[in-house]
Parts: C-alpha cells; structure tokens; sequence
C-alpha cells in the first residue's frame, strides 16, 4: 500500500466542537465466537482483550470495539494492519474466524470539546439517549442517513467511524450541527 | 415511534435504526413442492389489524435479523426474540396473552 489518504485529507472545523480528520487508522475486522477461549488468547497477542457487548477497550495506540455478538473492530496505527491481522490469523489456526485488514473501509473523524457540547452535537444527528451514553461504551447507529458508530475516548473527545465513501456527509453533518449558534443546552 | 429493543446488542432503538423484514416465522415451501404450498408461501402474507410477529433487522446498529412481536393497531411492542427460532418463546406469548386480557377486561 502506497501513498494512502484518508478521504477527508485532514479536514477540520471549529465551532462549538472541533470537528476533524481522525486520519489514518489500522482497522481489523476479527469475526467469530468471541466467547471462546482462543479468541481471548488471540486477542492477548495484540495487546488487547475481547469487549464485552457494546464496550470499548482502549490501550496504548489500539482498541477493541465491539460490533456484533461475533464481530470486533480492531484499531491499531496504520502501518500495522497488515501485522495485526497475520498474528490474529496464526494464533486462532483451527479456529473458525476471519481476521481481515479492512483499513480502507472506513474513515475515522475526532470531535473534541465540552461534554456538553459533544453529547449536544451527537444527539441532535443520532436516535441515542445520550444522557444515558456513558464511557466506555460503543453505540453503532445512524448519523442523519448514514451508519456510523462511536464511543468516547475521555469526557472531551469523541472518536466516530463511518464508511469512507459518506465520509464528506458525515464531516459536513457534523460542522452544521456543531456550528456557533446552534446551542440547544440540553447538557449543560 | 416504535421502539425496539435488539437482542443481540441489547440497545433499545428508535424504528428508524431498524428495518422491517416481513412476516416472521414462514415455513419455507421450495423445490417439489405443491403448487398452492409454494403460492401460500411466496405471496400470502397475515395483514393482522392486532398482534403480528415480524422480522426486523438492526440495519444501523449490529446488523442482525431478529424477531419482534407487536400490536399493529396499538403499536405495543409484546417483546422482541432471536431470529433462529421457528415460533414466539412462551414468554412472550405470556405477554400477549396478559395484555389481551387486560383489554378485554376494560
Ligand atoms: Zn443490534
């Protein structure tokens, strides 16, 4: 892979919440019975642990996000997609699983600003109780008209994925709706 | 609004998260079937005025099919199941029962 560009070549806006590019992201998708042993230990070899349902473990430079009862998303800097996804394959040999790079899929935006502002900004775009969103935790949903999922990495920082195509929508969503002016103060 | 509550994430959605999938529980007629067997199959649907069990799938969310149980009339949600079963669990049987005798009674 050569030359890779994310789809919003490092966009930002500022208003109410810092809308930006979350640039470029190793992305695994590892499938499979996320309850069996090996899929923990498989895990462990890249530093991480299986999430429990709609939980987010961070570590260091990587996170576990959990997708679907059988499905994780696995992040980790971009140069080491590739590695991440041989060393899940070799350590779950014999185990029914799909361990894939799909870094290409999806883009990574960053919203950074007053909780009250990011949980405003998400909750006028998202059908998400978000007086109830707490850390940690992972909500796949719909953003306007597209999916999207997202979980806070502290209580001024949201990250968001969408599939790269959608990815200007998304980005532009987010700037209207987090524009000067638009406060609801719903959350403080 | 519906909302419904998917049991494979737990997360109790707005229908808009969601997408519905039909009738549930079609016993599929195929290949050497009789000819009304495959028609009831392929084009009868219940178009229930009162309780209907449906497929729904978390399109937005985790991306299962799953199954709900609901009043059209009155858009109660009796409860929602997984998809690999062939026939509403007894528990929310129970729940329909118990709502339509509550109604009766008024
Ligand atoms: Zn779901």
């Amino acid at each position: 892979m050569r030359d890779a560009v994310t789809a919003l070549h490092g966009a930002t806006f500022i208003g109410r919440v810092t809308v930006a590019d979350g640039g470029l992201r190793g992305m695994v998708t590892l499938r499979g019975d996320l309850a069996a042993p090996a899929m923990a230990a498989a895990a462990q070899v890249i530093g991480l642990t299986i999430p429990a349902q709609r939980r987010v473990v961070m570590a260091d430079d990587r996170a576990a996000i959990w997708m679907s009862p059988d499905e994780v998303l696995i992040l980790v800097p971009h140069a080491q997609a590739e590695a991440t996804a041989a060393a899940l394959t070799q350590a779950l040999t014999g185990i029914h699983h799909l361990a894939v790079n799909v870094s290409d899929a999806r883009a990574v935006l960053r919203l950074t600003g007053s909780e009250a502002a990011l949980r405003e900004t998400l909750a006028k775009l998202a059908p998400v109780d978000m007086d109830l969103f707490g850390m940690g935790e992972v909500r796949r949903t719909r953003l306007g008209q597209v999916a999207c999922a997202f979980w806070m990495v502290d209580s001024s920082t949201v990250e968001l994925i969408c599939f790269r195509s959608v990815a200007r929508y998304v980005f532009d969503l987010l700037a209207v709706t987090a524009s000067d002016g638009g406060a609801v103060g719903h959350f403080g | 609004m519906l909302i419904l509550t998917c049991p494979y994430c737990g997360v109790a959605g707005e229908e808009t998260e969601f997408h519905a999938g039909g009738e549930a529980h079609l016993k599929r007629f195929g290949p050497g079937s009789s000819d009304d067997d495959f028609d009831a199959y392929m084009f009868a649907r219940k178009n229930p005025k009162g309780v209907h069990f449906e497929r729904w799938r978390h399109v937005f969310g985790c991306g299962k099919w799953f199954h709900a149980a609901r009043d059209t009339a009155t858009l109660q949600v009796f409860g929602t199941y997984p998809a690999q079963v062939s026939g509403p669990p007894q528990d929310i049987l129970d729940r329909i029962a118990a709502a339509t005798s509550a109604h009766a009674a008024k």
